[in-house]
């Protein structure tokens, strides 16, 4: 049988505020345990939650980035569940009119075509602690930092239908959320997680197969083979005549597979109320305004304006728009050396190159876009070859200066001096009268060697096309 | 009654109360009988008053995101019956 699969994607993207989403406790990552762990935030009794206006302010910005409709008012619910990570007993999250509502992200699929995946909605809650199962004399430990950090998570409609949607989706919310600057990404530190809601159906079939929810995912590779894994698994299981149970699950990566996670004998009943310690959130039309302002250009725009501006490829204007960071980086080089074309080759070919070897970040680069874009320069006014940038490139990155300090210290300038040149290629056509000869009898392969010859004398500083002609001239080609 | 005494038992066992057997249906009474209750205001006609999400009429304040609390760790832990290298001690729990 042929089966079709449907997935959902919940990600919960950490928004970068200072401080908590109800205290006023810091939420730098990485502190001593318990250190930024405040009355509120430990639900000591008499405390009460105070909401952080930055939060609100984040998820507008995501809201309008999708295109959603952000509610004028939207409230905050308490869900019910006990565990040590959570001192209150519960966590505030949004249930009934949450902050951001029905959106829709454009994903590029790799046949080129594109795809719009909707956005169901997006509510603001509290992340809890860390339990620490280290040995503690048998016990648990318990670190209450990331208590009352602030996530947005953003539910997907269950809209993908293979494991690489799934990722196509999560790494365009993941640059998203870079871009409109709410959240750093950071998936080490857990920053950005997903949970993927996962169900295959008999091709053709309306209604949704039982589906199954891979928790806490928290890379590209492994959503994709957790995905993956399960959708194996749920078919195994229907094709040997067996029911699938509706539960969550967990992916191991080592083994790579996925595994049930809690029994579901006692069905999670969160008992979902709202919160009398929270009033009502007025995000209010002029707010809305303010934050309409103050949103950069958004990716897919600027990637259509790469391609009109610059002429470059939907595939090149993609890579170059992928980070907030590579495009502004791009922008600036071209302003300074004005071949977008030349620009768009460097800076996907031996910058990313570099980039990637010592895994670093365009915005630590040491060669800065000025750097590349004054190089550039060089070797659209002829100053340098192509092949002679390669090696100023690397002194750049090695830290000797600008551009025009190592080519004059080098002495890489091009050799444009024609007598200069005639005296290297005299020379050499004296040496080789044999391929002389065939060149003359028609060989034209054989003016590759002639050229190859005067750039390896020359330590590559003649211009080629200006030995070609040279060459032609001298023997009467 | 529209609550039976295994409703009862797993409300007891979500909020983590221990109850004794023998007072099973005295809860079951009463709580049915505040929802009674509620099931009778259910009969007034509401269509034209749109939801309450708070008693106060009034909209969330919203404070400037700014760290204003200090590490008061010691200070806290002082009521914790177990703690080590910071964190706070529980019994294990491992899914």
């Amino acid at each position: 049988m042929q089966w079709e699969t449907v997935i959902g994607l919940e990600i919960h993207t950490q928004l970068a505020t200072r401080s908590k989403i109800f205290s006023g406790a810091a939420t730098a990552y990485g502190a001593e345990p318990n250190t930024q762990a405040c009355a509120v935030d430990l639900g000591l009794p008499g405390v009460l939650p105070v909401l952080n206006r930055e939060v609100v302010t984040m998820a507008a910005r995501l809201g309008l980035a999708i295109g959603a409709k952000i509610a004028p008012i939207s409230i905050f619910a308490r869900k019910n569940y006990f565990y040590p990570d959570l001192p209150k007993g519960y966590q505030i999250s949004q249930l009934d009119l949450p902050i951001v509502g029905k959106g829709e992200l454009e994903i590029e699929l790799e046949d080129g075509t594109t795809k719009i995946i909707g956005v169901t909605r997006a509510h603001l809650e509290e992340d809890a602690g860390k339990s620490l199962h280290e040995d503690f004399h048998g016990l648990t430990g318990i670190d209450l930092n990331r208590a009352g950090t602030p996530l947005l998570e953003i539910v997907s409609e269950p809209d993908m239908r293979s494991a690489k949607e799934a990722v196509a989706y999560m790494r365009k919310m993941h640059s998203l959320v870079r871009y409109i600057e709410i959240s750093d990404g950071n998936m080490q530190e857990g920053s950005f997680r997903c949970d993927a809601n996962v169900s295959v159906r008999p091709m053709g079939q309306k209604e949704l197969g039982t589906r199954t929810e891979l928790k806490n995912i928290n890379s590209f590779r492994f959503v994709e083979r957790a995905i993956n894994f399960e959708v194996g698994r749920q078919i195994d299981v229907l094709e040997s005549g067996g029911r699938i149970t509706q539960e969550t699950r967990l992916y191991d990566a080592d083994k790579d597979e996925t595994r049930p996670m809690r029994s579901k004998e006692e069905a999670m009943d969160y008992r979902y109320f709202p919160d009398p310690d929270l009033l009502p959130v007025e995000v209010s039309e002029s707010l809305l305004n303010e934050v309409r302002a103050s949103l950069p250009e958004l990716p897919d725009a600027r990637r259509n304006r790469f391609i009109e501006q610059y002429s470059l490829s939907r595939e090149d204007a993609s890579l170059l728009t992928s980070s907030r960071e590579m495009a502004d980086y791009f922008e600036s080089v071209t302003q300074v050396s004005g071949d977008a074309k030349l620009v768009t080759n460097w800076v996907m070919g031996s910058l990313s190159g570099a980039l990637n070897r010592e895994g670093k970040e365009i915005s630590a680069s040491p060669v800065s876009a000025d750097m590349l874009g004054g190089m550039l320069k060089r070797i659209s006014d002829n100053t340098i070859s192509g092949k002679i940038a390669k090696e100023v490139f690397e002194a750049m990155w090695q830290g000797e200066g600008d551009a025009d300090a190592i080519i004059d210290k080098k002495g890489l300038k091009q050799i444009t001096d024609t007598g200069a040149i005639e005296a290297v290629l005299d020379e050499i056509i004296a040496n080789n009268p044999k391929q002389v000869e065939d060149l003359k009898g028609g060989k034209d392969k054989l003016m590759g060697f002639f050229v190859g010859q005067v750039m390896k004398q020359t330590g590559g500083k003649a211009n080629p096309g200006q030995v070609n002609q040279l060459l032609k001239k001298k023997l009467g080609l | 009654m529209s609550l039976d005494n295994s409703e009862v038992k797993r409300i007891a066992h979500l909020a983590r109360l221990v109850i004794d057997e023998q007072d099973i249906s005295i809860y079951a009474h009463n709580l049915s009988n505040i929802l009674d209750l509620v099931e009778q205001m259910s009969s007034v006609p509401t269509d034209d008053v749109a939801p309450m999400a708070h008693p106060l009429d009034t909209l969330q304040r919203l404070r400037e995101d700014k760290v204003t609390e200090t590490n008061q760790r010691d200070h806290f832990q002082l009521v914790a019956p177990q703690v080590e290298n910071g964190l706070y001690l529980v019994p294990r729990v491992i899914e």
